[in-house]
């Protein structure tokens, strides 16, 4: 008898004699003992769930713990993306208005950078509308400047709203960064950076940034961070939007059917076109993106 | 007034209505339609609830608690959608048709017993709880829920459209096939109770309720209300997946409220006539003269009838939740070839066994060999009854081409010939 000819066996333990003779009505156990599992429904607006940890959500351009943005504009996530979905304009840090008048160096880390090194990320656009979060952009930044979030709440009324640019994406400053443009660390390159030898703002960085721009907001932390008073800066975690009970769930739904969200993005998107990059704002320490602050 | 005297004069029916004026009959059919309706409004969230935890699912929960005002804000937005009628509808008989089902439903409980005599505090007024009754009560049921099936089949003839036409065609054959199994199982109560009336019935289950007894009538029972009400499995006049919404797909608004509101009405009928004849109706599911029979008195009657309603509510549910629609043919095959001849068969055995205690005075316990012998029977003819032959296997004269040699479709080989087309053959007949 070959292999083929042999009578089909099973491999599931079959019924017995008395699971044999309820078998045609066993359906309705099926739905009674149902009744008594816990349900697996998420109660998405009331009771947000923290997805996976490598859940791909939106992304996010990472700091060094000096402020220094990580991104140093070589484009190669909008070469890699599938979907055509990611923009980049880089430029050089020589080119920066606190550069003016000054001739900085390819290995010169005493002038302003927005990165270490010679060339950081002007423009970062990413369309929510095409990206399909295959994170082959993640896999092909160089400097880990690029990588993605828990947050699963992208969503819009506008196409242009979802754009996302680079004040959208970028980190928000941990407690005792300094904002960028600053001088790098003195005496590092940028294979410093990357090999994660800065820990923290120097005091020469913060002094700096006195100097040039004595209103900025993260003096104070970086001062602190940097003369040893405060630990060291680190990112935190994305974090989920608080629960939305009914009342205000239905209130944003009632609001996005009238078109007021809309008017509420359009002014957020003028905030964020005139904000300067970097610029530290009080959504952006709250991690989450500046629309949802501003139209909740 | 009238209806006062005629029972209070008819034999067979216990409730007494003798004390009744005509403005207690009007509080009572207006108890009874505000109860109705919001059974309707609950049974729609309980149905909802209870198929979405069968499916491991929570269900209506956002609006009030445990979602109770979901229904409540489904029957506002039905109120305010825009009611349309089809330019092809036949405009009177299609406004008439939804109103036909409603009114229909709502004759059931007028004879439905809530509970024996209701007691009103400070008074030694008392009064029956239910609206009427009269010695063919029942009957009066059967049509009743026979007149709402024209509202159907109007409903469906008057929207101009093939779907709601062909519903309704359903409708009329489900009716006819499974009223008849019904009608069947409900002759071996009356034969039991002696009665038709509805509150005669009920006293006669002081001693057993007549489920017991009368099991396989009551299975059939079960079963054809489902058919008659067109739920799952037997809701083919509204099958979703083969005639959109059957007989309601051209009905908005109002108008196809109407015909929601009288399915779950004739839901909840089925079900109070199901209690009432099998299951003891108001009766306390416990012993006669428990607590001196204290629990079938006064008010608490109406709260055992409501449990024993509401648990047939979770019946449909249940087998709405577990079972798949049946096909068309299958469901006929079933209701003509199972339902009937089993309910017949069942009326007969009942009547000859009821003629022979009755009128030869023959006793259980000389009952008790014939049914152990014809149990005997049963088993063995089951035994022994030919499995359905196989057909046997085709070891005719050799093929002259083996067109599956090796297992895999080959064509033939060079000498070989194919076998004449069993398709040729037949096209020259036709010509």
């Amino acid at each position: 008898m070959s292999e083929r000819e042999k009578e089909y066996q099973p491999l599931r333990p079959q019924p017995g004699p008395i699971a044999e003779i309820f078998a045609p009505v066993a359906g309705f156990g099926v739905t009674l003992s149902s009744m008594f599992k816990p349900t697996v429904t998420e109660q998405y607006p009331r009771k947000k769930v923290q997805p996976q940890r490598r859940y791909h959500g939106r992304h996010q351009l990472n700091r060094y713990a000096d402020g220094l943005e990580k991104c140093i504009g070589c484009e190669l996530c909008a070469w890699a993306c599938p979907a055509d979905a990611i923009y980049v304009e880089g430029a050089s840090n020589a080119d920066l208005p606190e550069n003016a008048g000054r001739e900085v160096r390819a290995d010169d880390s005493g002038g302003a950078h927005m990165s270490p090194g010679e060339r950081y990320g002007r423009v970062y656009q990413i369309n929510y509308l095409r990206c399909i979060f295959c994170g082959l952009c993640i896999e092909a930044c160089p400097t880990r400047a690029l990588t993605m979030t828990n947050d699963y709440e992208l969503a819009g009324n506008t196409r242009s709203g979802m754009i996302y640019e680079k004040q959208d994406l970028l980190a928000p400053l941990a407690e005792g960064m300094l904002a960028a443009p600053h001088p790098m660390v003195e005496g590092t390159t940028d294979t410093d950076y990357y090999s994660g030898d800065v820990l923290g703002p120097t005091t020469a960085q913060v002094d700096w940034v006195r100097e040039h721009r004595p209103e900025d907001e993260t003096l104070e932390a970086a001062q602190a961070a940097a003369s040893g008073q405060a630990p060291a800066p680190t990112l935190r975690k994305h974090e989920l939007r608080p629960d939305e009970g009914p009342g205000a769930a239905e209130r944003s739904a009632g609001a996005a059917a009238v078109g007021s969200v809309r008017e509420d993005e359009g002014s957020t998107t003028g905030a964020r076109a005139t904000s300067e990059p970097g610029s530290t704002s009080e959504a952006q320490l709250t991690g989450a993106p500046a629309r949802t602050e501003v139209t909740a | 007034m009238d209806h006062a005297i005629l029972a209070a004069a008819a034999p067979g029916v216990a409730a007494d209505f003798s004390q009744e004026t005509i403005w207690a009959s009007v509080v009572k059919a207006v108890l009874i339609v505000v109860f109705l309706l919001t059974s309707v409004l609950f049974a729609i969230w309980f149905e909802r609830k209870v198929v979405a935890r069968m499916q491991v699912r929570p269900g209506p929960n956002w609006h009030g608690p445990f979602g109770l005002l979901q229904s409540l804000a489904d029957a506002m937005k039905l109120l305010l959608k825009e009611d349309m009628t089809v330019t092809r509808a036949d405009k009177f008989v299609y406004l008439l048709a939804p109103m036909i089902s409603v009114f229909c439903s709502l004759l059931v409980f007028a004879v439905i017993p809530f509970g024996p005599s209701l007691p009103f505090p400070w008074t030694d007024w008392t009064t029956p709880a239910q609206l009427t009754d009269f010695p063919v009560a029942v009957l009066y049921i059967l049509a009743a829920a026979s007149l709402g099936v024209y509202g159907i089949v109007l409903g469906g003839w008057s929207s101009g459209s093939t779907y709601p036409l062909l519903g309704a065609v359903r409708s009329t054959a489900q009716v006819i096939s499974y009223e008849l199994a019904m009608g069947l199982s409900l002759v071996s109560v009356f034969i039991m109770a002696g009665s038709m009336s509805t509150s005669q019935i009920v006293s006669s289950q002081s001693q057993i309720w007549w489920f017991i007894p009368l099991a396989p009538a009551f299975v059939i029972y079960v079963i054809s209300m489902i058919g008659e009400t067109n739920r799952l499995p037997f809701d083919l006049p509204e099958a979703e997946g083969e005639l959109v919404s059957g007989y309601m797909t051209e009905y908005s608004s109002m108008k196809f409220a109407w015909f929601f509101l009288a399915e779950y009405i004739n839901m909840l009928n089925v079900s109070a006539v199901c209690v009432t004849l099998f299951l003891g109706g108001w009766r306390a599911p416990v012993p006669e003269g428990f607590l001196g029979g204290a629990l079938n008195e006064g008010w608490l009657p109406i709260i055992w009838f409501l449990v024993k309603l509401w648990a047939l509510m979770f019946v449909f549910v249940w087998v709405r939740g577990t079972l798949l629609r049946l096909r068309y043919d299958q469901f006929m095959v079933f209701g003509w070839k199972i339902l009937i001849p089993v309910a017949l068969a069942w009326v007969v055995v009942l009547a000859v066994v009821q003629w022979l205690q009755r009128v030869q005075g023959v006793t259980y316990q000389q009952f008790v060999p014939v049914i152990v012998g014809a149990a005997v029977v049963f088993v063995a003819i089951m035994w022994f009854w030919p499995e359905k032959k196989q057909p046997p296997a085709d070891d005719g004269e050799a093929e002259p081409v083996d067109a599956f040699a090796g297992g895999y479709p080959v064509p033939p080989l060079p000498g070989q010939t194919l076998p004449p087309s069993k398709r040729f053959g037949k096209e020259v007949r036709g010509e």
